[in-house]
């Protein structure tokens, strides 16, 4: 349907200010990739920003959280038949030049899903507050220890994925800090995730969805989730694999 | 103090609470959004039956010390009401975006009769 073409995934909730950037320098990275804006409700000219610098746009009817704006550009990409697509934040904090380097290892089949770490060996200096810090150590360690994989960044929304990738989080994907969970349900259907190094610019406008006063509340959702998910049966499992 | 038999009835029906929970988010009954009030109300309720000294303490506090279990009671009821509470502000969201979901779906089915019919584009802005 889409042979060798990308589909960019950009969710975007009242990101006026920055989206337009985005999707021109996605856009201008590589003229393989297909934007998709999935506007997650936005009070703003989102929309119609993403829409003029050239981006399809889904535009959601109202607010549903990140987990699901973002599971709807996967459907989205799973509809139109894209063999490959990787995801970005609509506030500019990633770089579409890192994405050759996200797309090397789903390109040479050694991954499913590319993850861009903040956090591994060679990425540059990235310092969030101490809070957050905390809180992405927290779920690094715990996904690690449960997928008994060396995982850095487990919060990042800087991806690629090949079509098994896309089908499984078209299929399910979490809501809340939907990244750290997802990392769980790749280990549990046996896809074969890499992460690589990437350097993440500063916010542009806008600010995070996640304010101080609700952290602890996910970290606490997020962290029952998890061990929720590795005792959950799944409906399409993998090929059993012996062993690990 | 509390009866044994109060205590040992209580912390099992916080447990029970706690698995059932447990075994509904497993499921996919229940979303961990919704579960996580249930957890803490159990957990609250499973250390107040284990703890005797501590409810006793408290009974002492609202001036109930020669029935401590009441405590329990109204422990278990606080929670139940702040459920219930949470729930309508959910119930509320859902009524919204029903209405929101309701109203964008004649207007596209509006849309599509309009384009079906003419053939030709919109001629308006959408969305």
């Amino acid at each position: 349907m889409t042979p060798g073409r990308i589909v960019a995934i950009v969710p975007a909730y009242n990101e006026a200010g920055a989206i337009g950037g985005v999707v021109a320098a996605i856009r201008a990275a590589n003229p393989r990739f297909d934007v998709v804006v999935v506007d997650d409700g936005s009070r703003d000219e989102t929309s119609a920003i993403a829409r003029a610098h050239g981006a399809a746009v889904v535009t959601l009817p109202y607010n549903i959280g990140i987990g699901g704006a973002v599971q709807t550009g996967f459907k989205y990409a799973l509809e139109r038949g894209y063999g490959m697509a990787v995801r970005l934040d609509g506030d500019g904090q990633h770089d579409p030049g890192e994405l050759p380097k996200l797309l090397g290892p789903i390109e040479r089949d050694e991954a499913d899903i590319v993850t861009g770490s903040r956090f591994a060996d060679g990425s540059g200096d990235y310092r969030p507050p101490l809070a957050r810090r905390i809180g992405i150590i927290w779920f690094a360690r715990i996904v690690s220890l449960l997928t008994r994989q060396r995982v850095t960044d487990t919060t990042s929304g800087f991806q690629a994925l090949n079509r098994k990738g896309i089908a499984l989080f078209a299929g399910d994907y979490p809501n809340d800090y939907p990244e750290v969970e997802a990392t769980v349900l790749v280990f549990k259907h046996r896809l074969r995730l890499v992460e690589v190094p990437v350097t993440m610019r500063e916010r542009e406008t806008g600010s995070s969805s996640i304010t101080f006063l609700r952290s602890i509340y996910y970290v606490l959702k997020v962290t029952l989730a998890l061990f929720i998910a590795m005792v959950r049966k799944y409906a399409v499992p993998q090929e059993e694999v012996t062993g690990s | 103090m509390t009866p044994v038999k109060v205590s040992v009835a209580a912390a099992i029906a916080s447990i029970l609470l706690i698995l059932v929970v447990l075994e509904l988010i497993r499921g996919r009954r229940l979303k961990e959004r919704y579960a996580l009030l249930w957890l803490v109300t159990g957990v609250v309720l499973l250390v107040l039956s284990v703890w005797r000294e501590g409810l006793t303490t408290i009974a002492g506090w609202l001036g109930v010390a020669t029935y401590p279990p009441a405590i329990l009671f109204a422990i278990a009821t606080l929670f139940i009401i702040v459920v219930l509470l949470h729930y309508s502000t959910v119930l509320s969201q859902l009524d919204e975006q029903n209405m929101l979901l309701a109203q964008r779906l004649a207007l596209l089915e509006t849309e599509v009769d309009r384009l079906r019919d003419d053939g030709s584009g919109p001629t308006g802005a959408v969305s």
